[in-house]
């Protein structure tokens, strides 16, 4: 099975929520890259960090466990974090991981960052 | 050469224009390119909201109808537990060696527990059912749902009633040249009875079970004996205390029912 690599982009769309744009595979080789990408994103400690999964590829049960591991660093920093762009395959790995209760999955990028701005603000 | 855009292909012909000597599929004029399908595809488990029709060793074990728990469910500390084992002398692929760990994977628990593999084998969308040995006396009874399968890993994922909400994958690879065998899991103690549990003792003994379990299946295996290295990092010390409430699963009174009436082995 051939891998590659996780791409990562960062766009810090206001001051409250920053957008990670992933790109590639997920897999539990892809740690540095999104933990990189998130200390990027919190530069400006904004309020919710909103992931991009327009672009995913391929993930596995590492990957999974990489966004929990992310999430929990998030919550320590009082961020909301939500997602967007995920495929009808990749919800309905979200939904049996249940990882969907703790990430909110948006249809489209504006839901994403309304999202994450309003959890940050009743938080 | 085709003027058809990739993810096309499998589309009836009339909206290419060609014509097709079998029947028409019905499209409609707007049907945009068919989505590929993602390559991790048949490696997922299909969704379930809750555990259906179950062996009658699963459903001795109370697993019917109960509901899968990822590490964010559950309530105690947040632990990434790694143990890994290199295989030096095992002349097998990363993807033999989890073939053998799948075909075999009962065989390779310590003592005084047992797997009871699906008829299907490890592969997604399968329930065991388990028993683990505490001690003399006890012998917890639960099961675990095979969350991901591929080539070269597979991953467990727990139901309600298990002692820990987790994710345990198995995987192999080559690690400079020589071939590793791995168990990591991500895991919480699904309720405040598991979390004293844990912190009184089960944590040192998931520790000699999975040391055990690499130490079996290195020697079915035929490596050179070499010593299991273990990464123990707390991710999350806090507890997720609204999650208390899980302890209306918590299957320590059916387990020790069970544990005393059925034979072990």
């Amino acid at each position: 099975m051939s891998v590659t690599q996780l791409e990562t982009s960062v766009r810090h769309t206001d001051r409250d929520v920053a957008v990670i744009d992933l790109k590639g595979d997920v897999t539990a080789a892809s740690e540095a890259a999104l933990m990189d990408a998130y200390r990027e994103a919190s530069r400006d400690e904004p309020r919710g960090i909103a992931l991009n999964f327009s672009d995913l590829d391929y993930m596995n049960s590492g990957g999974i466990g990489l966004l929990v591991t992310l999430l929990v660093r998030a919550k320590r920093a009082h961020q909301q974090v939500t997602a967007f762009g995920l495929s009808d395959h990749y919800r309905q790995i979200f939904e049996l991981t249940r990882i969907d209760e703790v990430i909110g999955v948006h249809p489209d990028e504006r839901h994403a960052l309304d999202a994450a701005r309003l959890g940050a603000r009743v938080r | 050469m085709s003027d058809r855009l990739p993810g096309e292909e499998y589309r009836a012909g009339r909206s290419s224009g060609e014509r097709t000597d079998g029947p028409e599929l019905p499209l409609p004029d707007d049907a945009g390119p068919i989505p590929r399908v993602p390559r991790d595809a048949s490696y997922w488990a299909a969704p379930v909201q809750r555990l259906g029709a179950v062996s009658d060793a699963a459903r001795s074990r109370g697993l019917e109808g109960k509901r899968l728990m990822g590490p964010q469910q559950g309530f105690g500390q947040l632990w990434q537990r790694n143990y890994r084992v290199p295989l030096p002398g095992v002349d097998l692929s990363a993807a033999q060696v989890v073939g053998e760990w799948k075909a075999r994977f009962g065989e390779f628990w310590p003592s005084g527990g047992s797997f009871h593999a699906p008829l299907a084998g490890i592969a997604p969308g399968e329930l065991a059912a388990l028993d683990v040995g505490v001690g003399q006396l006890v012998l917890l009874s639960t099961g675990v749902f095979v969350l991901y399968a591929d080539e070269t890993s597979f991953t467990f994922m727990t139901p309600q009633g298990h002692m820990f909400t987790a994710w345990i994958t198995f995987a192999a690879e080559e690690d400079g040249g020589t071939r590793t065998a791995e168990v990591s899991m991500l895991l919480r103690a699904a309720d405040p009875v598991a979390e004293v549990a844990y912190l009184l003792g089960a944590a040192r003994m998931e520790d000699r079970f999975w040391i055990a379990t690499l130490t079996n299946l290195a020697a079915a295996l035929g490596a050179e004996r070499r010593p299991v290295v273990t990464r123990i990092t707390c991710v999350d010390r806090r507890r997720q205390w609204r999650r208390w409430t899980n302890l209306r699963h918590n299957g320590g009174p059916r387990t020790l029912i069970h544990g005393f009436r059925a034979p072990r082995g």
